[in-house]
Formats: C-alpha cells, structure tokens, sequence
C-alpha cells in the first residue's frame, strides 16, 4: 500500500472517529451526570437527519438544515426529558433501558408515520462538495474534511465548556455528587433537562452531517448507538475525554482493521477465503479491541475506579 | 344455545362454506413497514391493481405484514394455510424468509408465487412443482451484469458487496458471465454505512469498471459518498440499488449508472404502457421494478384461475407453467424450474424533466434461463 492510500486511510478513520465523538458526547455526558442509559439516542440522531432532510428540501439550503437539526433534536430532548426521562433517574438501569427502547419504537413508527418509508434526501452543499487536493497530492472529499473540522470544534467546545463555564462546574459537581448540588441552591431539574438537550443536539448535528452522505431513513440510528456505546465503555463511561479517544480508537480500528486484515490474510491463504476472512474478523476488530482494553482498565480508560 | 338456533347456525355455516368453495384466497405475506418497506409496498400496489383491474369479486387477497423478521412470516404463513385456508401464496421479497416459509408451504399442498426472492436453492435441488418464481432467480441480474461489462470493453473490474449469503451470489454470478480480470474482491459488513475505506481502495485499485451489490440504504449510501469522492471509474450495479423508489434518495449522483434490469418503465410493450399509466394514475407515482413484479404476478395468476380452481391442482399448475398472460416485460416463459427465461436490460439512470428515472439503452442477455435449472428434478 502506497503512502497516500494510507495517509487517505488514516483520514477516512480519523473523520469516522470524530463522528462516532459527537454521538458518543452525548451519551456519556448524559451517563455520567444523570446515571441514565439512554438507548433513545440514535432515534435523536434520525430526528436531527430527518429534520435536516425536511428543512433543506423546504428552504434549499445546508446550513439552515443543519440548525433545524441542531434545534429539533435540542426540543425534542427537552421535551422528552420532562415528560419521559425525568422519572427514570431514580429507577434502576433495567427500567431505564426499556423506557428508553419504547422511545425507540414510539419515535421509529412516527417518524414513519410523518415521512413515510421512503429514504429522504439530503445533499451536500456545493462549496463542499466533490474533492480537492492535499499536500501530496492526495484526494479528498472536502465534505469529509467538513465533518472532522466540525468534529474537532465540539470536542473544543465541550472541553472549553466542562472546564471554564460555571455550567461546566455544575455539570462536573452533578457527576461527582448529585444530592450535594441540589442542597447548595442549584436548580438541578433545570441542569439535566439542559444537558439532555446538549447531549441530544449534538446526536442531531451527528445525525445531520451523516445524513448528507448516508441515506436518511427510518432506523439508521441504531447502528451508530451500538458503536457510541463501545466508544463510551472504552473510554470510560463519563468521561468526555474518554469519550474522544475511545471514538477515534474505534474508528481508526475499524477502517484500517477493513482495508488491511483482508490484505494480511492475502499473505498466507488464497484470495477469496482471505477477503472473507479478513471481512468477517475486520467487523470484529472494534469490540476485540474493546475485549482487550476493558481486560486490563475494567472501567476503561479515563473511567474512575468502580 | 337452544337446539334449534344451534341447528339453523350449523346450516348457515354450511351453507357459507358451500358458497366460497369456489372463491379463492390469496395469502400475501410482505414486508410493509421496517427496513425495506418500500419493496413490499410496492409490490402489494402493484398486485392489487391488477386483481382491482380484473374486477373479479370471487377472489380475496388477506395482506400480511412481515417486518422483515423470518419468524413472524412463518407464523402468518402456518395461520393462513391452517385457519384461512388460503390456495395461493404469495408476497415475500427477502431470500432469507423465503426459505423459511417457502418449502413447508408448498409442502402442504399451496402454491406459491415468488414476486421477488429467488434463492439458488429453490430454483435448482430445492425446486417443487407448485413453487412459481415470477421475478428472476436472485443470480440473474447479476449475470447480466457481467454480460454488460463484456459487452462494454471493461477487462479490470473491482467487485464489491455485503459479506452474506446472497452478496457472496451476486459477486459469483457476476463472475460466471465475465471474462476479464478482477483487480479486487471486497466483502463489506451487512448494514455498513460508510465506504469511505472501501472508495479510497477502489481509487487506488487501477480498476476500469466497479461491479457493486449493495441493496437499500446500504447502496444510497455508497453511490453518494462515490460521487463525492470524485472517482471517475464507471459503476455498474444490478436495479436495485438504482430502482425508482430509490432513486431520490440517491439523487444526481446516480446519473449515467449502468443498471440491469428485467423490465424499466420505458419498455414499449402494450401492457407496460398501460401498466405504468394504470399506476401512476392510481397511486401518483412512477412504478418501480417491484411493483412490475406484483403486477406480473397478479395477472399469471388471475390467468391461471381463468383455465382452473387451484382445487384442481393439475390443471391449474399445467395453467401457471403456460404463463399465458400479457406481461408486463414483453415475452415471458418458465423454464423447467419454473423459473422465468426472459430478456435482462441495461438501463442507464436519466433525469426526465425533474424526475431521476431509468431509460434503457440495450439489452444484456436474451432469453436468459437461471443456471440451477439442471439441478431440478421436479
């Protein structure tokens, strides 16, 4: 392999990465101060796309899509923690998983419902759509580009946010001690429908941003949940820096275990057994690699002690 | 109950029986709502024009939905067979429950009419005397495929789909037409979203031609983030993943794909011309390869009625194999397995007016049989 393919790789791995980040934001930051399992969140991815999907169809234009996603996926979170979520966090995980798939179901059938079975189209915007060419040469989807950039900037945000805000401080002290922030005067109902709201923004702006390449349809967010919550336990569930190493982890794992497994396996058996070979142990490599790390971090890796 | 009421409802439930024994129950078991709906959909659209056409009132069509889950199909299956007592069957559109509601089926006497699958195994070992399959056997597109890149001068293809039973089909069927080389053999994972990996390789790969199998959302997908990435190596893919329901999904990105096709809404044929203004009339949309294949079916079957009642098993099976209808591909036949032998189009995806749709610009393979038909002892 030449090395641009790899460098392109390492892109390909790197924008998968960032993606998996601002799913898996979400999740852990709602994890880590509310103590929820939210399995609903992949059904905030599709509403962020779906919204996108509506809303560039109706005003023709990507960046407005991109807010309608950011602020639907934000109500409809708000909404759903004061009507749903809120009674769950006293519950065990066990209540909060079914609940949490019943929104699943709920959301699926009425998104069905208003937009029908159909995929939806979404496309990119112009300036940022075919390749361009980096520093050596190398071909790249700009689009891509796009999405690793705005990936970084909310990793950026969230750390600039958790560390230097007041905000930052009452979600950390939410994390750490939940009854003591109540007692010192903070309105702690308002704080978590805030930061569901957060974390379901940013899985619509996932969703969103996704959805401009991928196909927008009923049920495209439980895929990319099963990965966030790998991400989550590699990194330590909580952690938001966790959560920005474990995702760029699993995506670099993933592309490079799909593009050079079959390839090393090329080396010691015929072709075909090695390409389907090498396919099936490449959709292992993420949750190998998970296997791996939890055996000597059992709370992974920036996860506190259990 | 008193005796005599008991008495009068057993004469009126024999008197009823006595009145639908000559009706006839169609049982369509599809995939309506989950992942893939769209298929099922249309097909049951297109199936339900024309029994609506024929206007006949002897005959009921019980409609199922499947969720794309093998186990609820055979449930519906085992409740329509037993309790519905239905004589025909119909409606599945993914291999996989297919053949887990297929072979008990026609064991028990019914007889199936395929709208979509077409696994290997019920057309060649498998095959049974009252199983129709009315769209193709699931090789055939992909043969056709790779006739097409004979054809073409492509001698450098890259091959690439899903990593389950009928992606590993279609890169074989495609193989057993073409004569040139393959640069690369990919497998992707079921379900996979992002090719990015996949579209650096095939940029790199020196390929002059890349063959994919990549049905639904996993084919939108693919051809967007293609399109995207600026490879100019030409695509070539079977209907699926280019077929009108899908189409506006895909969007421009889709313009100029080679795709193989049994029919195409173009084709000039006095039942197709109608067929498409029928539909579009009916449900506001352009037909797509799936509801051809309800409507296809529909009418073999309404044909076959017109000669026997599936009662008559004999003649109403000898009826199906003579395929004596108006299709909506112009010349259709079974072969021994009863299988279709019929022509496979290439089609190229054009915008007509605003609308993305399919014009067909030659044809692949004439009167193509199946390659399992040998295996079939019937």
């Amino acid at each position: 392999m030449s090395a641009a393919l790899l460098i392109e790789q390492l892109l390909n791995g790197l924008q998968f990465g960032v993606m998996l980040f601002v799913m898996a934001a979400g999740l852990t930051l709602i994890f880590g101060v509310m103590g929820l399992i939210n399995l609903a969140h992949g059904s905030l991815y599709m509403i962020g796309a779906f919204a996108a999907a509506g809303a560039a169809a109706y005003t023709g234009s990507f960046w407005l899509a991109l807010v309608a996603a950011l602020m639907a996926a934000a109500i409809v979170g708000a909404i759903v923690e004061m009507v749903v979520i809120r009674r769950l966090y006293d519950r065990d995980h066990l209540d909060q998983v079914l609940a949490t798939f019943a929104l699943i179901l709920i959301f699926s059938e009425g998104t069905r419902f208003v937009f029908g079975s159909l995929p939806l189209y979404l496309d990119t915007p112009s300036v940022l759509s075919g390749p361009t060419t980096l520093p050596g040469g190398i071909e790249y989807s700009k689009y891509r580009l796009f999405i690793i950039a705005v990936g970084l900037a909310v990793g950026a945000g969230l750390y600039g946010l958790i560390a230097r805000t007041r905000l930052g401080i009452q979600i950390r002290a939410g994390e750490a001690d939940r009854e003591m922030i109540a007692a010192l005067g903070v309105d702690i109902r308002k704080l978590y429908t805030l930061v569901f709201a957060l974390g379901a923004a940013l899985a619509g702006l996932a969703g969103a941003m996704i959805g401009a390449i991928q196909a927008v349809e009923v049920g495209m967010g439980e895929p990319v949940l099963i990965l966030a919550f790998v991400v989550i336990v590699i990194g330590g569930i909580g952690s938001i820096k966790g959560a920005f190493v474990g995702a760029l982890l699993v995506g670099l794992t993933d592309t490079l275990g799909r593009v050079l497994l079959p390839q090393v396996f090329g080396l010691v058996m015929d072709a075909s057994s090695a390409t389907t070979v090498g396919a099936s142990l490449a959709s292992m490599s993420i949750y190998i690699l998970m296997a791996g790390i939890l055996l000597f971090k059992p709370s992974g890796l920036f996860g506190g002690t259990p | 109950m008193t005796f005599k009421t008991f008495a009068i409802a057993g004469l009126m439930a024999s008197t009823a029986s006595m009145a639908v024994a000559q009706d006839v129950r169609i049982g369509m078991i599809t995939t309506l709502s989950g992942g893939g709906a769209g298929l099922g959909i249309d097909v049951r659209d297109g199936f339900m024009l024309a029994i609506d056409q024929a206007g006949r009132d002897d005959i009921e069509v019980i409609i199922e939905d499947d969720e794309r889950a093998p186990d609820r199909a055979v449930q519906q299956a085992d409740r329509m067979i037993q309790s519905d007592d239905v004589d025909i069957m119909t409606g599945i559109i993914w291999s996989n429950l297919a053949m887990a509601v297929i072979p008990s089926a026609t064991a028990q006497g019914v007889f199936y009419l395929s709208p979509n699958a077409g696994p290997s195994q019920l057309a060649g070992r498998g095959c049974h005397e009252n199983y129709f399959n009315v769209a193709w056997q699931n090789d055939n597109l992909h043969e056709a495929a790779g006739a097409y890149a004979n054809t073409a001068g492509y001698t450098n293809s890259f091959i690439l789909a899903p990593n389950y039973p009928a992606g590993r089909d279609a890169l074989t069927g495609y193989q057993r037409m073409y004569e040139g080389d393959v640069a690369s053999e990919v497998y992707t994972q079921l379900g996979q979203t992002d090719y990015a990996a996949e579209i650096s390789q095939i940029r790199n790969s020196g390929a002059d031609s890349v063959y994919f199998f990549l049905p639904g959302g996993m084919g939108i997908a693919f051809v967007r983030q293609y399109a995207e990435a600026g490879v100019d190596i030409p695509l070539i893919g079977p209907a699926f993943s280019f077929d009108q329901g899908i189409l506006g999904a895909v969007g421009e990105a889709a313009l100029g794909v080679r795709n193989t096709s049994q029919w195409s809404h173009d084709l000039d044929n006095p039942a197709n011309v109608a067929f498409v203004e029928a539909f579009q009339a009916e449900y506001d949309r352009l037909p797509s390869l799936y509801a051809s294949q309800g409507f296809d079916t529909a009418n073999l079957i309404l044909s076959a009625l017109d000669v026997a009642h599936p009662d008559d098993a004999d003649a109403f099976r000898e009826a199906l194999r003579a395929a004596n209808f108006d299709s909506t591909r112009g010349d259709f036949a079974f072969g021994p397995n009863h299988h279709p032998i019929q022509d496979i189009y290439v089609r190229e995806v054009v915008m007509e007016g605003d609308v993305l749709t399919n014009a067909i610009v030659g044809t692949a393979l004439e009167d193509h049989a199946d390659a399992y038909a040998g295996e079939c002892n019937m």
